[in-house]
């Protein structure tokens, strides 16, 4: 298998909705070529050295243009990045030319560890230091500019100085890196620490937003009974998700719109149903959104 | 305040250690501790890694029930956390670990089960050859045929077992019907390769394991019919060669002048 087909070169990601690819999809996939925006992928998913993973993946990149979202470069964690991972994504971006790649504002790292989750950081100077000089090693090293995704936070530090708002502003601004706005994170977050979460969208640097992530959650309640929901991309998007969606687009115009859809995955009709309803909400919405449009 | 690497070295290590205190100063929107908020992320990162865990190795799984196995890959976790960003590379040390863990005692071919499931996941994510089309080595001539040497493929795993591992990993995969298996009837080799699309799972035949690692040894076909030989006198050379090349084992071939020069790579599971 040749991994590296003349027809693949860098696509844009469009402004229309796309979902994260899964291997229980690949087949529906590529024999019912479904009209949808693009596909996402965990590169750390794509890691392995061949196989049928890249098989598939770069029969569909033929197809479709692709995205590509890490999980695991722990840009928030108070070491140096791992310089090996970081040279495995650069390899995975040549090798596909992904139009698109973010990371998270999160570690999970420590040690020789690896935690298998997207772990908070206190909003201070001193992360804010780290994390920008992580972001432009990682800018540099990939010869490209990254987005940037808002946690989805079950707690707060009582060190934390900035807001959470200010701190990725403040990101922003000082490496020069783009935004992926994930709103069940906005509600997610803004749930769990009593925030508003269509000032949250308003107060976000939405000239900066280059994607939108949607999944669904889980709701529980703390020791005080107070609402306490778990990001777990496991169902569809909540109501009230697909409502502050319909906030950011009417802020921001059409916008690269992927749904998360990571446990319990469902049959294929029903996750591109949940792509055809963003579409549908970018579409009605036509003409809005003056956010970016100014900018670009 | 405390600065970063002390807050995270305590996050982490009340992470993975749930006898530990949840850290100090991670409160809810009352500005008050909340240690309900905190187990959300000692939850998500145990689960997630039993997840990735029974992903990986769905026979064992099976074998031992969902709350056994729960237990069990919890314990692996704790004992042995992942090192890499890369989970599918995760669960190489699981074999072992189940040999020793205590209360899977009783069921001592488990960590044959689970070599063979790791062995399935690496052959599925190992780099991509094209296997040797039977034809290919029609054309040799007679006098040479000792001296060849085969490249196997580079997602060829042998797993050798003192028990019917690989019958009882076929009893509990898929659409498998567990059955009573006499764990007195012997043991069983597997062979595990990728040559194309799907990972095939074969058994062999006695000496069919050590004939085909000395080949991956990069030795000669007459070395290899010898070293098999030697393990069972009645290995049928011709017949097994066959099948190996049914299989799409090998990727290549040279002829030896002392040792083989095919670069090759073989990792005995």
């Amino acid at each position: 298998m040749t991994s590296h087909s003349a027809s693949r070169h860098l696509r844009p990601i469009p402004a229309r909705a796309g979902v994260g690819l899964k291997p229980e999809h690949y087949r529906s996939i590529l024999d019912t070529n479904p009209d949808i925006g693009f596909f996402e992928i965990h590169a750390e998913n794509y890691m392995g050295a061949g196989g049928p993973p890249h098989r598939y993946l770069g029969e569909i990149h033929n197809r479709y243009p692709l995205s590509l979202h890490g999980v695991g470069l722990s840009i928030g964690a108070d070491r140096r990045l791992d310089r090996d991972h970081l040279q495995r994504l650069r390899r995975l971006i040549e090798r596909y030319q992904p139009g698109l790649f973010s990371e998270h504002l999160a570690w999970s790292t420590h040690e020789a560890m690896f935690f298998d989750d997207l772990l908070p950081v206190p909003y201070t100077s001193e992360t804010l230091v780290r994390v920008t000089d992580h972001i432009d090693e990682v800018q540099e090293t990939l010869g490209r500019q990254m987005l940037l995704e808002n946690p989805s936070t079950y707690l707060t530090f009582a060190e934390s100085t900035y807001s959470e708002i200010d701190f990725i502003a403040e990101i922003v601004r000082r490496t020069g890196c783009a935004l992926l706005l994930d709103v069940n994170n906005v509600y997610v977050a803004s749930i769990n620490q009593q925030w508003d979460p269509t000032r949250y969208i308003d107060e976000y640097p939405l000239a900066r937003v280059q994607e939108i992530h949607l999944a669904g959650y889980t709701r529980e309640a703390d020791d005080k009974g107070r609402p306490l929901l778990i990001d777990t991309h496991d169902r569809p998007v909540d109501e009230i998700v697909w409502r502050l969606f319909e906030h950011a687009i009417a802020r921001l115009g059409p916008t690269p719109t992927m749904i998360e859809w990571d446990a319990k995955i469902p049959a294929w009709p029903e996750l591109k149903a949940e792509a055809d309803r963003a579409e549908a909400i970018m579409c009605s919405m036509r003409g809005k959104g003056h956010s970016r449009a100014a900018f670009a | 305040m405390q600065p970063l690497h002390e807050r995270q070295r305590g996050f982490a290590a009340a992470l993975l250690d749930s006898a530990l205190a949840v850290p100090a100063d991670l409160i809810g929107p009352d500005g008050q501790p909340c240690p309900k908020r905190f187990a959300v992320y000692r939850n998500n990162v145990v689960v997630g890694l039993i997840e990735a865990l029974r992903a990986n190795f769905p026979a064992v799984c099976r074998i031992v029930g969902e709350e056994f196995f729960r237990v069990m890959a919890r314990a692996y976790i704790t004992s042995e956390p992942p090192t890499s960003p890369i989970l599918l590379d995760y669960g190489a040390g699981f074999a072992n670990f189940i040999g020793r863990f205590e209360p899977a005692a009783t069921l001592p071919y488990l960590p044959d089960v689970a070599r063979i499931e790791r062995a399935w996941t690496e052959a599925y994510h190992a780099s991509d050859a094209a296997a040797l089309a039977p034809a290919a080595l029609a054309t040799i001539p007679s006098d040479r045929v000792p001296d060849l040497c085969l490249a196997v493929h580079p997602s060829l795993r042998i797993v050798r077992s003192q028990f019917p591992a690989l019958t009882i990993w076929r009893m509990n995969v898929d659409d498998g019907v567990p059955s009573p298996v006499d764990l007195e009837s012997g043991g069983e080799d597997a062979l595990v390769v990728r040559p194309a699309a799907g990972v095939e799972v074969r058994s062999m035949p006695p000496g069919g394991a050590e004939f085909v690692a000395a080949l991956a040894n990069r030795q000669s076909l007459a070395e290899a019919a010898e070293a098999a030989m030697s393990a069972y006198p009645l290995f049928d050379l011709s017949t097994s060669l066959a099948a190996l090349i049914g299989v799409g084992v090998f990727v290549g071939y040279s002829f030896a002048e002392g040792a083989c020069p095919i670069e090759t790579k073989v990792r005995p599971t």
